[in-house]
């Protein structure tokens, strides 16, 4: 295959230390994932797919092993660099949408765009265009507080867009959503991808996730367990659903 | 230079004030130990400004009023200083206003773990963090200590106007009192600061990650 890699991870282990004894979360972990991708890191809690995926986010240093984003070496970048990649290159979503409280929808959107250093006009016209995409006209006045779950995380998923990241990286994205909600939000992230060719990589405990990866990555208690392409998995699923 | 990450002046003014918004009730009373600790010095500074030249003018009435009030005067002074009494119970209001600013800042911090968080997450630098704690102190700062300083050298004047009769008014040193007002201003903003160093350097140096696995 000659598509073009965006992600490298070769060897990755993480211990955490809690004092008295050391735990191995990773043990060893390759991956290769492809630009504009739509990936899923599977695998049952403890499995380790949180710690992999930060690590692949650049919110933690491996203890063994290497991350590569666009074949950069992420534990040689400097806390400047970090901040530039965290900035421009990722967007992030998480489980607990993670909306600063005391901004507005459309603050919240464009904060990582004033980080940018994009004018404000040329922010607050972008912000608002990424709103409505994520079907929220309108509502760029409310604060978090006032929105749903649901739409928090449309908020959420339009801030990550806010500077035409490579990588969208979302830890467990529904998990604090109801069922409808949760494929709304993954329906809008595989259309985003889709339009944008942005990779998606989310970790995951929900199967409704699987209907719309390319890829999906099966984490066991630290390692990889098994990587099914889209073609193996319809038959998979389908095999479980009858 | 491409690879560039900003927080305009503006902005972080913007956030800073939001925030502050945001806990208003919280902020007023980190404020108000500002305003009292800032008043007490203020006041004693005012009061000590106004005696001294009273004393200066060698008045034997004047003196003997200023002794009725309470000041010790042994005959030769010529000029009145705060007592070390006086001046260790300012240093201990100073010194339990920046505790308490100091406390109040490091549970906006702990409140915030998740919002700092995320802020880094989205390419935020340390000293972004560290500033907008800083422009939240210095706002607050700001306000205390002008309420504070005006509030102490008004009631020092008050006092002095009921003490020593309105007659002494024409000899008020108003440079002096403006001097003492303007130190117990710019000591109020310092203070503030001091408060919220610590408590921003903690929380600019948090790894997102840290941040993230808070509980709220």
């Amino acid at each position: 295959m000659s598509e073009k890699l965006i992600v490298r991870v070769t060897g990755v282990t993480k211990d955490f230390d809690l004092g008295k004894i050391v735990v191995k979360v990773l043990k060893g972990i390759d991956l290769e994932i492809e630009t504009g991708k739509y990936v899923s890191i599977m695998g049952p809690s403890g499995s380790g797919k949180s710690t992999l995926f930060n690590m692949i986010g650049g919110l933690d240093k491996p203890t063994q092993g290497k991350v590569f984003i666009d074949e950069v070496d992420i534990a040689q970048l400097d806390a400047y660099e970090l901040a530039w990649l965290r900035c421009r290159k990722i967007g992030y979503i998480f489980q607990t949408f993670n909306l600063i409280p005391v901004m507005t929808a459309l603050e919240n959107v464009t904060l990582p765009m004033t980080f940018a250093g994009t004018p404000n006009e040329a922010a607050v016209h972008r912000g608002m265009k990424l709103l409505s995409q994520v079907g929220l006209e309108g509502r760029h006045g409310h604060k978090p507080a006032e929105l749903s779950g649901g739409q928090q995380q449309r908020v959420a998923v339009a801030r990550a867009l806010a500077n035409n990241p490579s990588i969208i990286l979302a830890d467990e994205p529904t998990g604090n959503l109801d069922l409808s909600t949760g494929e709304e939000i993954i329906s809008l992230l595989k259309q985003l991808s889709q339009e944008q060719g942005t990779t998606v990589i989310s970790a995951t405990h929900d199967f409704k996730m699987l209907n719309v990866s390319d890829q999906v990555i099966w984490i066991r208690d630290g390692r990889v367990d098994k990587i099914q392409e889209r073609a193996e998995l319809e038959i998979h699923t389908g095999g479980m659903s009858s | 230079m491409r690879r560039l990450i900003v927080l305009p002046w503006k902005k972080s003014v913007e956030i800073a004030y939001k925030s502050i918004r945001a806990r208003f009730f919280r902020s007023l009373v980190t404020t108000l130990t500002l305003v009292l600790a800032v008043s007490f010095l203020s006041f004693s500074q005012v009061s000590i400004d106004i005696a001294d030249k009273m004393l200066a003018t060698g008045d034997p009435s004047l003196c003997q009023m200023l002794m009725r009030c309470g000041y010790d005067i042994l005959p030769g002074d010529t000029s009145l200083a705060a007592s070390p009494k006086q001046r260790w119970i300012i240093t201990l209001s100073l010194l339990v206003c920046v505790v308490g600013i100091i406390n109040a800042q490091l549970m906006s911090v702990t409140e915030r773990f998740r919002e700092i968080g995320t802020m880094k997450c989205l390419g935020a630098l340390d000293r972004f963090i560290v500033r907008l704690f800083v422009m939240e102190a210095a706002m607050q700062g700001f306000a205390g200590a002008s309420f504070g300083a005006v509030l102490g050298g008004i009631s020092a004047f008050l006092a002095a106007l009921f003490r020593f009769g309105p007659d002494t008014i024409s000899l008020f040193p108003w440079q002096a009192i403006f001097v003492s007002v303007s130190t117990a201003f710019v000591t109020g903003i310092g203070l503030s600061l001091l408060g919220v160093l610590y408590p921003a350097i903690i929380a600019a140096r948090m790894q997102p990650v840290e941040a993230m696995r808070v509980e709220q």
